[in-house]
């Protein structure tokens, strides 16, 4: 007797468990110091739908676990019972192919609005190349004429480590900014356009929000608003190989005077090209 | 229709096909070894994917200790982590999941489920093994090898998995992919007699629609193999040729360390998409077979039919068709034409309604049940669970724009174990609990099971749950170490201790399994042949286990549909698919 009713509260055990997880979950969800990096940049809307996402998606776990530990409690095996018979109910199962389909066009119409303006950089946004090698990164903005030139992989030594196309005259003006970190002024749209000399590279800094990789034989982009002024890691989110994690670079939002500040300190193309010719001075990465 | 509700008139169709000749065993190496018996077969496969999925299970160890512990193991270094990693997911995806699916499950499970005495092609069987074992020590081999296994990730995405400057470059990425060939040419084999099996050699009265959910889930999940798995293939070879004789398919232009390299003109992004065109049906090569192997359990478990079966069946084959057009979405943000974004986005949520109905219809079948806490069924409900939460942050991951912030962060790592790795291995701990008395003759030990499963249940969810938290934060994923990394507390670090312990203590307690699997051989209660008064047709054969030609002197004749359980009126809670009909039985 005993025993049985060891076996049954046993048994009363398993929808508990399941209740726990749930309530688990929750817990862990609103207790956990783990959250998004502060944004920094005009994103916010790729919050909204990851927040949107959350609370659809919870619903649906709770529902879905609460129900079955329920299920569980009531219907377990007790003397004497026999189970429904019922194959099919196909007023229910509408209903619930109904109901679900809504859930995903709640949650599909607002993303793809977002991703229309994620892939829609606005005119006149500031053309900024990041380019990516094993295992730093490199940066060309455009001079005076607002416009970068030509450039090719083919084209890369030690005198000229982008490839920047030395008979394209738009691009003699051209910045190169070797040391890994780059400004960027506070509140103007920027394009950044995405090159790799040599294998996947991902430009990711966790505070923009946005992230796309660098493949090498094209130029892909992504565009962003900084919104805030500070100091920010640039990590590759591509595997690159062993030394992988040690790509960093750094972004560093300014103020309008200070960037300009900083843009008048860095060499264009033209004067880089004239300080290497004497020297051995190498630009290659090993 | 009326056919489900247990409707028998003019039910058993006179056979279509004529009795197949067995092949007949005479010596120990063709009983045993070189055997084409798809049951000795099925063991043989589910061995080796069992033995290389332990392989894998170390090396997740590797993973998650270098992970929490940053040098704290000297043999552990940058290239060993890379090392690991990409053995671990291909092994785990590939050889263990894919073979003991549809090797395992299917070779087993097919021909009982269907009432034939094997499978249609048991040579073409027996060498789809033996490819298959081939396949898998040209793959163990390359940690052997100078230079050791490929470290190229388990995408083995290019220009990175062909280049010197990747572990392995030597030799490893060489066994990878030729060991990838091999993999392919066995499963194309085992899955056109899978196939085909299901397709003309069920016993008389086994309609399509009278199949159990299992044999419908691999079934669809081997067609779906057949169509995917040349895509891999084709990428395999061309990648080969790249590493071997220099041509450029996948490799453009390039310059590695200061090294201008001679390739020109290929497209690394065609790579992915040959990639992820079998990858990502891949996903479901896995989960189809775990779908229905799951409705079986619960139904049989909870003494009720599986609630809505045409729904089901229906699901499968629109999740199968589906799923070889969202393979985009691994993509999002690979540099591809963004404008993919919108269709492949459509694509994969779409394919969330068949999911979700298919959820939605194992809980109702647990609605006015009468429920056997067996440690089947503790596990098929520990894959609802899991199952559930991963299958609800694919719908982030899915979303496009959901996915840039999360993608390539541990979020996706703890995403795809969630809902392809530890759901999956949930449910086949279920069904080797499940089917292990009708393969042995005997039962495994059910407190040993349920211990097994509180742990690997509780602790899996421990490990993978809280590491979508990390994603969330931004912490990327292949990153052998952080280093110090200014938006990551301290807190992070912790908790990626606490993962890798738990990691630790959820891979020991395997061990309980095994000790059960093993003991239970001799030791384990007698079952007799039917232990669970099952429904369905491999709990029917005259002798427990089967003996070669499964059915004795004559195929059974089929009634009626697997899940006659609990049927009003009936004497028992269930009726045996080849059970002529009852008097009255039936009612429309």
């Amino acid at each position: 007797m005993t025993l049985m009713l060891v076996a049954g509260s046993a048994e009363m055990l398993v929808a508990l468990v399941m209740v726990l997880v749930v309530a688990g979950s929750l817990a862990f969800h609103f207790l956990s110091p783990w959250r998004a990096t502060p944004i920094a940049s005009n994103w916010g809307f790729i919050d909204d739908t990851v927040a949107l996402t959350f609370w659809i998606t919870t619903a649906g776990f709770v529902a879905v676990v609460l129900f079955m530990a329920y299920c569980l409690y009531r219907f377990r095996h007790q003397p004497g019972r026999r189970a429904a018979y019922e194959p099919e109910n196909q007023k229910l199962e509408a209903w619930l192919a109904i109901v679900t389909t809504i859930g995903v066009v709640l949650l599909l119409a607002p993303g793809l609005l977002v991703w229309g303006q994620y892939i829609t950089a606005p005119e006149g946004a500031m053309e900024v190349e990041a380019v990516g090698v094993q295992w730093n990164w490199s940066f060309r903005l455009p001079g005076a004429d607002k416009t970068l030139g030509a450039s090719d992989v083919r084209l890369v030594d030690g005198a000229n480590p982008l490839g920047v196309s030395p008979s394209d005259p738009r691009g003699r003006d051209d910045l190169i900014v070797a040391d890994g970190e780059l400004h960027l002024p506070l509140g103007k749209p920027v394009k950044m356009l995405l090159r790799s000399l040599d294998v996947l590279h991902d430009f990711y800094v966790p505070q923009i929000r946005a992230k796309m990789d660098l493949v090498p034989g094209l130029v892909s982009y992504l565009w962003f608003t900084p919104t805030k002024i500070g100091r920010y890691e640039i990590l590759c989110a591509a595997y690159c190989g062993v030394g992988h994690p040690q790509m960093r670079g750094t972004l560093i939002v300014d103020e309008e005077a200070d960037y300009a500040k900083w843009l008048s300190a860095q060499q264009s193309f033209k004067q880089s090209r004239k300080s290497d010719k004497g020297g051995e001075k190498s630009a290659s990465n090993e | 229709m009326t056919d489900l509700t247990g409707r028998t008139e003019d039910a058993a169709p006179p056979a279509e096909v004529p009795e197949m000749e067995l092949f007949h065993a005479h010596s120990f190496l063709t009983k045993y070894v070189f055997c084409q018996d798809a049951k000795v077969i099925a063991i043989q496969y589910a061995g080796t994917a069992i033995a290389i999925g332990l392989v894998a299970l170390v090396l997740s160890w590797v993973i998650r200790i270098q992970l929490a512990f940053p040098g704290a193991v000297a043999l552990i270094d940058a290239k060993a982590y890379y090392q690991a990693v990409t053995m671990h997911g291909m092994i785990m995806v590939v050889y263990m999941l894919t073979a003991i699916f549809l090797g395992g499950f299917g070779n087993y499970l097919i021909p009982l489920m269907v009432g034939a005495r094997d499978m249609v092609f048991p040579f073409v069987n027996m060498l789809s093994y033996w490819v298959y074992l081939l396949a898998t020590l040209v793959l163990a081999a390359s940690y052997f090898a100078p230079g050791g296994p490929s470290g190229a990730g388990w995408t083995l995405y290019p220009p990175q998995s062909i280049l010197t400057g990747t572990p392995g470059y030597d030799y490893g990425i060489v066994m990878m992919l030729a060991s990838l060939v091999l993999f392919i040419v066995g499963f194309t084999m085992g899955g056109l007699n899978y196939v085909v099996t299901v397709l003309q050699a069920r016993t008389r009265g086994m309609t399509l629609m009278r199949m159990p959910l299992t044999v419908w889930g691999i079934f669809a999940a081997a067609v779906m193999a057949l169509l995917a798995f040349p895509g891999l293939f084709v990428a395999c070879v061309m990648l080969l040729l790249d590493r071997t004789l220099g041509t450029s398919f996948f490799m453009p232009a390039i310059v590695e360390f200061g090294e201008h390299k001679a390739y020109v003109g290929g497209s690394p992004i065609l790579f992915q998409h040959l990639f992820w065109f079998f990858g990502h049906p891949e996903v479901y090569i896995v989960a189809l077979p775990a779908f229905g192997i799951v409705s079986d359990l619960i139904s049989v478990h909870a003494r009720k039919n599986i609630f809505g079966y045409r729904m089901m069946v229906w699901a499968i084959i629109a999740i199968g068709v589906l799923s070889m057009v969202v393979w985009g979405h691994h993509m999002y943000v690979s540099g591809m034409d963004p404008l993919f974004g919108f269709f492949f986005a459509v694509t994969t949520l779409a394919i969330a309604v068949p999911t979700a109905l298919k959820v939605y219809n194992w809980v109702i079948t647990l609605w006015r049940a009468d429920i056997r806490f067996t440690t089947p069924m503790l596990f098929a409900l520990g894959f609802l669970v899991t199952f559930v939460n991963g299958g609800l942050t694919g719908l982030y991951l899915g979303n496009v724009i959901v996915d840039v912030p999360l993608s390539k962060t541990l979020f996706v790592v703890a995403h795809f174990h969630m809902v392809m790795g530890i759901a999956p291995v949930l449910v086949i701990f279920g069904a080797i609990y499940h089917w292990y008395p009708k393969i042995t003759g005997r039962m495994m030990d059910e407190t040993l099971g349920k211990v097994h499963f509180w742990i690997t249940f509780l602790g899996a969810y421990a490990i993978f749950f809280p590491m979508h938290y990390l994603g969330v934060l931004g912490v990327p994923r292949r990153f052998y170490e952080l280093g110090e990394t200014a938006f990551i507390p301290d807190s992070a670090h912790l908790l990626n201790v606490s993962i890798t312990v738990i990691a630790l203590v959820v891979g020991f307690a395997q061990a309980i399994f095994f000790y059960n699997l093993f003991a239970s051989l001799k030791r384990g209660k007698p079952a007799g042949g039917n232990p669970w008064r099952a429904a369905s047709l491999e709990w029917q054969t005259p002798e427990t286990p089967p003996g070669h030609g499964n059915w004795g002197d004559e195929p059974p004749i089929v009634y009626r549909w697997a899940y006659a359980y609990s049927v009003p009126g009936a004497p028992e809670d269930y009726i045996p698919q080849n059970e002529p009909p009852i008097r009255g039985e039936h009612s429309s």
